[in-house]
């Protein structure tokens, strides 16, 4: 647990180590990061005692030692401290050192979210196989627990690597950095950030993606945009999924599209079965086009 | 659940202010909050004290300023109130809202010790 994630304490893990095997990978990924956080403690603690030993102890009586510098009797040396800062500075920090990354090596990041079960593993793996090596994709997958997410991936061909968050419930920048440093993405590739399945946590975390892409099914309800509304007004995005289901479902299609417009009038709106097929080539279209964007400007384009 | 979370953040942010301006104890931590800002206000109250406990912010007192929620409304041009962000604007019934306040989550002042 270093940096924003708090709620998963020291179990996060990230595949892909040197070592190789999960179980070692697990504890020497759980290791280091544990490491660096008592690292922290480390400088904190040690800093204080010395402090307290060496300058202002409370055995040596030192009443100019406070924080004014100097003792009044009847004034405290309380103080403000001024700091208008940011509370998820340091996620988006991590976000601003991936979003550069992303931008010198020209690859498309995507953070796809969705509520659990929407179909993002499965509209992912139909995508890269559309794609058909058109593009180099790779997947970085976020789950509480297990990889089997990123074995669905990697038995389409595509490297992908799994994040597993332990307690924590959504992905933010940090993971995010070190799994890229792991997958090694091509310049000019894709890269598919598949969130923990979650609609509310993961719209606060930037990951330094270029969109965010909200994945809703039609067998959910036409009011989630309206009921989640922080994902559906930072998402560039909504892929309506399983549409093939429409008619055997109450859903209120163009209800829900509505929905997501009084959130977020600007979102775009694409209707996809990942099962069928339908649809695809749409969401296949807008990859292009924001693959294009991120080449615009950039060396890359001109040797294509 | 992120309310944890944040409260790390704002654990991290108090260590790295206590190391560089050099004080020991904060007695109380100012934020600022607004209604849009995804943060339920009893979580993070809840996790703060969890979290601060056995740091230089333990039994701080936790004080939340929320700011109001605003947007730009693009048929009245001018700026609305509003409760949530599909909100209609108040004054035309229009949907075409700019949020332009309400997200604000930051620390705006600590006293120390």
């Amino acid at each position: 647990m270093c940096n924003v994630c708090g709620c998963s304490h020291g179990e996060v893990r990230i595949e892909g180590d040197p070592a190789g095997q999960k179980q070692d990978h697990a504890q020497s990924q759980a290791h280091s990061h544990a490491h660096d956080h008592a690292d922290h403690h480390h400088h904190d603690d040690h800093g204080h005692s010395h402090d307290h030993h060496h300058h202002h102890g409370e055995e040596a009586h030192d009443y100019g030692a406070g924080p004014a510098g100097a003792s009044v009797p009847g004034m405290s040396q309380a103080r403000m401290i001024k700091l208008e800062q940011d509370i998820l500075a340091k996620n988006n920090s991590y976000a601003a050192s991936n979003r550069q990354y992303f931008s010198n090596h020209s690859i498309l990041a995507l953070n796809l979210v969705s509520s659990p079960g929407s179909g993002k593993t499965t509209l992912l793996v139909r995508t890269i196989e559309e794609l058909n090596g058109s593009l180099d994709a790779y997947v970085i997958e976020g789950d509480q627990q297990t990889s089997a997410d990123a074995e669905r991936i990697r038995a389409t061909g595509a490297p992908a690597i799994q994040v597993n968050t332990g307690k924590g419930c959504h992905l933010d920048g940090h993971m995010v950095g070190h799994a890229v440093e792991h997958l090694r993405p091509q310049d000019g590739g894709v890269l598919f950030i598949e969130n923990v399945g979650n609609l509310v946590c993961p719209a606060s975390f930037d990951l330094g993606e270029a969109h965010k892409v909200a994945i809703l099914s039609v067998t959910e309800g036409e009011d989630k945009p309206l009921k989640y509304p922080d994902m559906f007004a930072a998402s560039n995005l909504v892929l309506i999924n399983k549409v093939d289901l429409l008619p055997h479902l109450d859903f209120d299609i163009d209800q829900a599209i509505a929905n997501a417009r009084r959130v977020n009038p600007a979102i775009k709106v694409l209707k996809v079965s990942a099962r069928t097929g339908e649809g695809m080539k749409a969401w296949l279209q807008w990859l292009t086009a924001a693959r294009t964007m991120v080449l615009a400007g950039h060396q890359l384009a001109a040797s294509e | 659940m992120h309310e944890m979370s944040i409260c790390e953040s704002i654990l991290d942010i108090i260590k790295e202010q206590s190391r560089t301006q050099g004080f020991t104890r904060v007695d109380r931590v100012c934020l600022e909050i607004g209604p849009l800002a995804g943060v339920e206000i009893d979580a993070l109250e809840f996790g703060f004290d969890v979290v601060m406990r056995n740091s230089v912010a333990e039994g701080a007192k936790l004080e939340i300023h929320q700011s109001p929620a605003e947007a730009w409304c693009m048929q009245c041009a001018k700026t609305v109130p509003i409760k949530q962000r599909f909100d209609a604007c108040g004054e035309c019934g229009s949907y075409q809202l700019q949020v332009t306040g309400g997200e604000e989550l930051r620390i705006k002042e600590l006293e120390v010790n």
